[in-house]
């Protein structure tokens, strides 16, 4: 069976990916949120973001001992930047990996987004008009 | 019953003063999740609520208003409950920059979804009866899981 590893922040981001992956039909798949979501079998991460360098640092080595146990055969992400640093180690790595830019989103990719374009194996927008702009993938969304 | 909600990363004090306000001249009950402060103004205040909390409140309330953040609009869409909406403005420090702005124009127009851009649009929403959201999950929602399933070989 094909083992995931999805990773988001909490609200918004945690509920598309919660959305999208049980979706997903034969997969094993486990989760990490950098937000508390009440279930002992989410892997914790810390929480940062693009704007504080030092908690990055703390994110990336987090995120490497994550993808390192885990040991996935694909990383999904819906942002935000615990996110896309786990997917940028996990391709590092070897792992093969999705990003889903978030509904959010509606004009532009995201900061992080845009960080992981060079990393993901398939990168992808919830907006048409976003996918023209940055020929990032559409392919529908969840709402 | 109205259930307002900001959220959990930040404050959201314009649309919570304003559903306060509007509490202290309605009979009905408003509940105010606030993401900074806990029982104030008269009304049921709760600074953050874990989810079985929360998800009781949305049951319970008749209509939801929210920022305009995904997480609140999904979750109203998925117990079939409208939602009122008020986008944070990064120039009133509401927000980082202005996505909640785009993606209320963005989702304006569908069925259980109201924008409010102004404050004051928001009694004339909660007096009026707002039809609730489509139940299905979009067409869309299949499209986009079936591109993730054939690239993870699920």
């Amino acid at each position: 069976m094909v083992r995931v590893l999805a990773v988001s922040s909490g609200g918004g981001h945690w509920q598309q990916m919660r959305l999208l992956s049980h979706a997903l039909g034969n997969v094993d798949i486990e989760y990490a949120c950098s937000a508390h979501v009440g279930d002992l079998k989410v892997h914790r991460l810390p929480d940062c973001n693009m704007r504080t360098p030092m908690q990055l640092v703390a994110g990336v080595l987090a995120a490497w001992r994550l993808v390192y146990r885990v040991r996935p055969d694909v990383v999904i992400s819906t942002g935000a930047a615990p996110g896309a640093l786990a997917l940028i180690i996990a391709k590092l790595l070897g792992h093969r990996t999705i990003w889903i830019d978030s509904i959010a989103n509606a004009e532009q990719m995201s900061l992080s987004g845009r960080l992981t374009r060079r990393f993901s194996d398939l990168w992808m927008t919830q907006w048409e008009g976003v996918a023209e702009e940055t020929g990032a993938v559409f392919a529908g969304s969840v709402l | 019953m109205i259930f307002v909600t900001v959220g959990t990363q930040l404050p959201f004090p314009r649309l919570i003063n304003y559903m306060a306000r509007w509490a202290q001249t309605h009979g009905e009950r408003v509940v105010l999740q606030t993401g900074d402060r806990s029982g104030f103004n008269g009304c049921e205040t709760y600074r953050s609520l874990p989810g079985y909390q929360f998800g009781t409140f949305m049951t319970e309330a008749r209509v939801i208003v929210s920022h305009a953040g995904i997480g609140s609009i999904l979750a109203t869409k998925a117990i079939n409950k409208p939602i009122i909406v008020v986008p944070r403005r990064a120039k009133l420090s509401e927000h980082r920059n202005d996505h909640q702005l785009a993606t209320a124009a963005a989702l304006d127009g569908r069925a259980g979804l109201r924008v409010a851009w102004e404050l004051d649009q928001i009694p004339a929403f909660l007096d009026g009866a707002i039809e609730p959201p489509e139940a299905e999950l979009h067409p869309q929602f299949n499209q986009l899981v079936d591109r993730i399933s054939t690239f993870v070989g699920a």
